[in-house]
């Protein structure tokens, strides 16, 4: 029999997470620190709103890039809290989540042998998707002293002529950084004189917890070479739903749409119903659930910082990124020891690319009792290495 | 800071200063301060536990009395929701809009005990024209809380 495989998804790595994700389930009773989604239930009256849909029987399929009135509600909203104006008609598409708005974008964008830049530590899915659009990844190491964020200098370094796209993430998983507009002002710059496209990952851009969330596509001259990729998971508690989107220029967006439409065709009817509700009525529900996020956040850093732990303060997101260094173990031991012997799951920064061996990604998303008895181990190991 | 102080402790009363100031990002001694206002204050009026008393062994009937009233000249709704609220039977006592006055709740032993306090106590009131007594069957919910299950984390235990 010939190999029936192909070449280029052999050679991607399976995800690191996936590795530690099998050890965590072989133990019983473990508590985990370790998961990228909200601990909340998505709230009652968007739910009430799927279920009413299936009730009127609207089973079908919408159209490919999504139910008119979801569009019009996803361009308000990106008006109101970016302030950017897109047309709901030729420049957004309703995705399956969106890690298929990152599919897609890559696909769209690349031809063989471009190169996308990708700031690491990161979210699993651009490295993977960027090979299988047939692009050369090309990482840059964020910097604990930078805060993680992306500098104008970091960019300029790994610019080549064949440089595309720079994927940008912020607030990033797993580091919980955010970029200021100062920040994004000087990424601008080097976007538009090298002639870079962006894929703007926001999809935490509701748990921003140091003033409001800026986008990239916001800043003059980088509307049109942005793709801005956003969802309802993290901002509603939605993850099960499958639900995201893409805004861009219709250039873009049109092919994007076009892998779509063949590849998935339109993203689950009753999940856009709710999301209309959650986009036209949800702003009280995300308001609450950031301020206990927020709330958790600085319980766990504190908490963190005073058993030794150095840890920059993330300003989004739900994730804690302490650095464990000084303890001169990698990622991976000491998040296993730290399973096997206090039961507590926590996720090894290199999962999330080579430069995050040296740190943890410890996530918020629990209630805080949790919380407090997960720290409470995590202190007692800690404890115990330094004896 | 009120506001921020009172919408954790409605939800936990129990959380020391320590950590109430760490979750609020305030300073610790501030927040003691402004707790100890707010209870001479009697803004915050105490700090309660909330149990559901059908996982206990303890017999315990609660009522809705919807009651109607004639406000008499110069004592006002006021004075009689005083006499009603003294009683120690009474759980709470509010002022309605709409077709009734007053609504009593009352928690007693057993029906017959809240039956004989509608009777005896709250019908034979001069001001009070008629009661209609609504006997709870079971609590769902209680003070924003889902008393008939417990959450449970169906997420996986690891995700990207």
């Amino acid at each position: 029999m010939r190999n029936p495989l192909a070449d280029k998804v052999i050679d991607i790595k399976p995800s690191g997470i996936r590795k530690f994700f099998d050890i965590v389930s072989e133990m019983k009773d473990a508590i985990s620190l370790g998961v990228g989604e909200p601990d909340f239930d998505t709230p009652w009256h968007i739910r009430e709103e799927g279920i009413y849909s299936l009730e009127k029987g609207k089973t079908f399929y919408t159209s490919n890039s999504g139910l008119k009135e979801l569009k019009q509600e996803i361009s308000n909203y990106l008006e109101r809290r970016i302030n950017v104006k897109y047309d709901p008609n030729h420049e957004i598409m309703v995705t399956v989540g969106g890690s298929e708005a990152i599919d897609l974008a890559m696909r769209a964008m690349l031809n063989p042998g471009e190169e996308v830049l990708i700031p690491q530590p990161c979210y699993v899915s651009y490295l993977p998707c960027c090979q299988l659009a047939d692009g050369v990844p090309v990482f840059i190491n964020l910097k604990e002293e930078n805060q993680f964020r992306l500098t104008k200098q970091e960019l300029l370094d790994a610019v080549t002529d064949k440089t595309k796209i720079l994927v940008l993430a912020f607030p990033n998983n797993p580091t919980g950084a955010v970029m200021s507009r100062e920040d994004l002002m000087d990424i601008a710059e080097v976007c538009i004189e090298k002639d870079i496209f962006v894929i703007s990952d926001e999809i935490y851009s509701e748990l921003t917890y140091s003033g409001e969330h800026v986008s990239i596509a916001s800043l003059p001259g980088m509307r049109e070479r942005t793709v801005v990729i956003n969802g309802f998971s993290k901002a509603y508690a939605m993850t099960g739903w499958r639900l995201g989107y893409a805004a861009a220029p219709e250039l873009i967006l049109s092919q994007m749409l076009k892998i779509h439409q063949f590849a998935i065709m339109c993203a689950p009817t009753t999940s856009q119903y709710a999301a209309v509700v959650a986009m036209r009525d949800g702003d009280p529900d995300v308001a609450k659930m950031r301020e206990s996020y927020n709330q958790r956040r600085r319980y766990v850093v504190t908490r963190l910082r005073d058993m030794g732990l150095d840890c920059f303060e993330p300003y989004g997101a739900f994730y804690v990124f302490p650095s464990i260094k000084r303890f001169n173990m990698s990622s991976e031991e000491f998040a296993t020891k730290l399973l096997q012997t206090q039961k507590v799951a926590v996720v090894p920064g290199t999962a999330f690319g080579d430069c995050g061996e040296g740190f943890l990604r410890i996530s918020y998303a629990y209630s805080l009792e949790n919380l407090k008895i997960a720290l409470d181990r995590i202190e007692v190991f800690v404890k115990g290495l330094e004896a | 800071m009120r506001e921020k102080i009172l919408s954790v402790l409605e939800k936990n009363a129990r959380i020391s200063v320590h950590d109430l100031a760490i979750l609020l990002g305030e300073d610790e001694v501030e927040v003691a301060n402004c707790i100890g206002d707010m209870e001479a204050e009697n803004v915050i009026c105490g700090y309660h536990t909330l149990i559901n008393w059908d996982g206990t062994s303890e017999e315990k009937v609660t009522a809705l009395i919807e009651v109607k009233v004639t406000p008499q000249r110069g004592m006002g709704f006021d004075k009689i929701a005083e006499r009603i609220y003294q009683y120690s039977e009474v759980h709470a006592v509010y002022l309605m809009s709409g077709a009734f006055d007053f609504t009593v709740i009352i928690e007693g032993k057993t029906m017959r005990g809240v039956a004989q306090f509608v009777s005896d106590k709250l019908a034979p009131m001069d001001e009070v024209l008629s009661t209609a007594t609504h006997f709870v069957l079971k609590k769902y919910k209680d003070h924003g809380t889902i008393l008939v299950s417990k959450p449970h984390d169906e997420r996986m235990l690891v995700t990207p």
